[in-house]
């Protein structure tokens, strides 16, 4: 199957344009625009450039290592994949259901996960977009930038992240590779010297959240024309779904409908995913596509993350965010919004969530308690599904009698989105670059509709001198007319 | 969740398991050790991460240096050592900032200028999952340390000669 503009007819006759890698995107991206003379756009792909061999890394290892090394697979979502690693283990060790302290010191974890990715991505990947434009001087589109020109946005989002990241070091027990969450629990719960310690600042960080989910709407608000429609395209949502129909981001359901808002599967066990997804694989890219297989690859693909999970819980289970969650349904009208910028006024109702979760798991006297462990019967596989910050996260593996992991397998909340990543952009170059000259203020509108989906296309390499960006205008012969490049 | 810092704070990042990315932390675990052995540990904070972000402007408050370590792709060899200042004109940024942007940062949230920073670049070759460190990087390494180490004596002298 391709879709339109995924493949061009003689593309050894265009113009080849190519933002490589994509900037403020974690890992290898590649974006290639093919131009014909009259820089009409062919054919667009974002690829993946980078082969990342999770599996490979994983298979073989003891399993009681997976949920530390796993964390090692992404520098900016660590903590998501440590949980899903000790959720599909749990079923290993025969934990079938964990204590009070185990299952509330990890969601206290996954919620502080949540709100500090989500305050990186709106705060100081996309606030330079978003408040200052996508033509803007690009020396300005940064979080310095944002920094200099709104001084206490830029500095709630520094403290809103490092709330987050504080409750992650005190119940990971490490700022970084945190070893909190294991097989059938945790090793550690909160003192009161720890619990008093976020309690003190976490109204104030509620109130922060609630004030950055007005300023994402009042961006919508301001202007509708560009927002209810930049990166537009119809498409499936799915996500995990709690008790009740209720958002939970720490464990659930499947639950997916269909671009109209009616309900395509629900309730379906993790351990189920792959009566219910498949993944195709394409020629020019690391990354695969899933869908769904009752309606094949044609259709059946769809997003996941913020703008799917608001729209596909039937309430939130705390009162703030629902009540912004039906502020963003009235706005849509009655019918799912699909617009690519949904996604930022999504993300900061789901980061006010995490907030308010936090709060009362803050007020819950289980946090501190003592019973951490629960084992029964030994398991041969198990599944972790998640809601990363980014979608749903699975995690599946077999351990053989030895222990060690024998099959492994993981689909990262990108991949789910990859072949909606494509359509936006798609959709973004017929709408602004068709036609007309290349400049760098266009082709920052491909990044700012990838950048919505906030992607995190491979793991931590960030040494010095890495992760330049370059455009590259190639002509029909394969001549390198002009590039551009600027360090990270 | 003390209300006193360490004099010093060395700020390292890098991914163990992505070849020689993991310069940085095989750097910050070396001193580490050699800081305690000379007894000196308590006038250092070090911290390891994934990589440099805006946060860690919050981690100089209060320090009267600070020092980053990272792995480099195409930087000189062996390694750099220096010194670095405060820039808000870097262009694009990524999931990651470099260290002068991280010291822009701290101007604008905490205010004030930032403590004196300097930049510890090793040069690496190689960046891929699950591979070692590089030979290339093992040597880059080797010549990074005693400069290191000389370049930790020379901030506790400063101290001394303040005192």
């Amino acid at each position: 199957m391709t879709y339109h503009l995924e493949t061009a007819e003689h593309p050894e006759k265009l113009r080849r344009v190519a933002i490589d890698p994509v900037s403020r995107v974690e890992g290898h991206g590649k974006v290639t625009l093919l131009l014909d003379e009259d820089n009409k756009v062919r054919q667009v792909r974002l690829h993946i450039v980078e082969f990342r061999g999770f599996e490979k890394f994983i298979q073989g290892r003891p399993y009681w290592e997976v949920p530390v090394m796993v964390q090692r697979l992404c520098g900016i979502c660590p903590v998501s994949h440590h949980l899903a690693a000790s959720k599909a283990m749990d079923a290993i060790v025969g934990a079938k259901r964990l204590t009070p302290t185990a299952e509330k010191i990890r969601r206290l974890m996954h919620y502080g996960q949540i709100m500090q990715s989500h305050a990186l991505h709106f705060f100081h990947l996309c606030s330079p977009d978003l408040l200052f434009g996508f033509d803007s001087e690009v020396g300005q589109r940064n979080i310095v930038g944002v920094a200099a020109k709104h001084p206490e946005t830029a500095r709630r989002g520094v403290l809103i992240r490092k709330f987050g990241q504080e409750a992650i070091r005190l119940t990971a027990g490490k700022r970084i590779h945190g070893t909190g969450s294991i097989p059938g629990g945790v090793n550690k719960s909160l003192s009161v010297e720890e619990r008093d310690y976020l309690l003190k600042d976490i109204y104030q960080i509620v109130a922060w959240c609630r004030d950055a989910v007005h300023l994402a709407r009042e961006l919508h608000e301001t202007d509708p024309a560009l927002y209810n429609s930049f990166g537009i395209f119809r498409s499936h949502f799915m996500s995990l779904i709690g008790a009740d129909g209720q958002m939970d981001l720490y464990d659930g359901r499947l639950r997916a409908r269909d671009d109209s808002g009616a309900i395509h599967f629900d309730g379906v066990a993790q351990a189920d995913y792959e009566k219910y997804i498949q993944e195709e694989v394409k020629p020019w890219s690391y990354m695969k596509f899933p869908y769904f297989r009752a309606l094949g690859n044609e259709r059946g693909w769809y997003k996941v993350g913020p703008l799917a999970r608001v729209q596909n819980c039937d309430s939130i289970p705390t009162p703030l965010a629902d009540a912004e969650r039906r502020e963003f349904l009235d706005y849509a009208g009655g019918m799912p919004m699909h617009t690519a910028l949904g996604y930022h006024w999504t993300r900061m109702i789901e980061m006010l969530h995490a907030a308010e979760t936090i709060k009362d798991l803050l007020h819950d006297p289980d946090i501190l308690g003592g019973d951490l462990m629960t084992t029964g019967e030994r398991g041969f596989e198990g599944f972790g599904m998640i809601e990363a910050p980014r979608g749903t996260l699975i995690h599946h593996y077999r351990v053989d009698e030895n222990d060690l992991v024998s099959m492994c397998n993981l689909i990262v909340s990108t991949t789910h989105n990859n072949q909606a990543m494509n359509e936006a952009i798609r959709h973004v170059a017929r709408r602004y670059l068709h036609g007309r000259e290349i400049t760098e203020g266009l082709l920052n509108h491909i990044e700012v509709a990838i950048r919505a989906y906030d992607p995190c296309l491979s793991c931590a390499t960030h040494a010095l001198g890495k992760m330049p960006l370059a455009v590259e205008l190639v002509d029909a012969a394969g001549t390198l007319v002009h590039r551009l490049q600027r360090d990270a | 969740m003390s209300a006193s810092v360490a004099p010093f704070v060395v700020l390292a990042c890098g991914n163990p398991s992505r070849g020689d990315d993991a310069l940085g932390p095989l750097l910050l675990a070396r001193l580490d050790g050699w800081l305690r052995a000379e007894g000196v540990a308590g006038h250092f904070e070090l911290i390891e991460d994934f990589q440099f972000q805006v946060e860690h402007a919050l981690d100089l408050q209060g320090r009267a240096a600070a020092l980053f370590i990272d792995a480099g792709e195409g930087t000189p060899a062996p390694f750099t050592l220096r010194p670095a200042q405060p820039d808000d004109a870097l262009g694009h940024g990524t999931h990651a900032i470099p260290p002068a942007a991280v010291l822009a940062v701290y101007r604008r949230v905490v205010g004030g200028e930032p403590p004196p920073t300097s930049v510890l670049c090793v040069r690496g070759e190689h960046f891929a999952l699950g591979e070692g460190l590089s030979p290339a990087a093992a040597a880059h390494l080797e010549a990074a340390w005693p400069r290191l180490q000389t370049f930790c004596h020379d901030l506790l002298r400063a101290m001394v000669r303040e005192l």
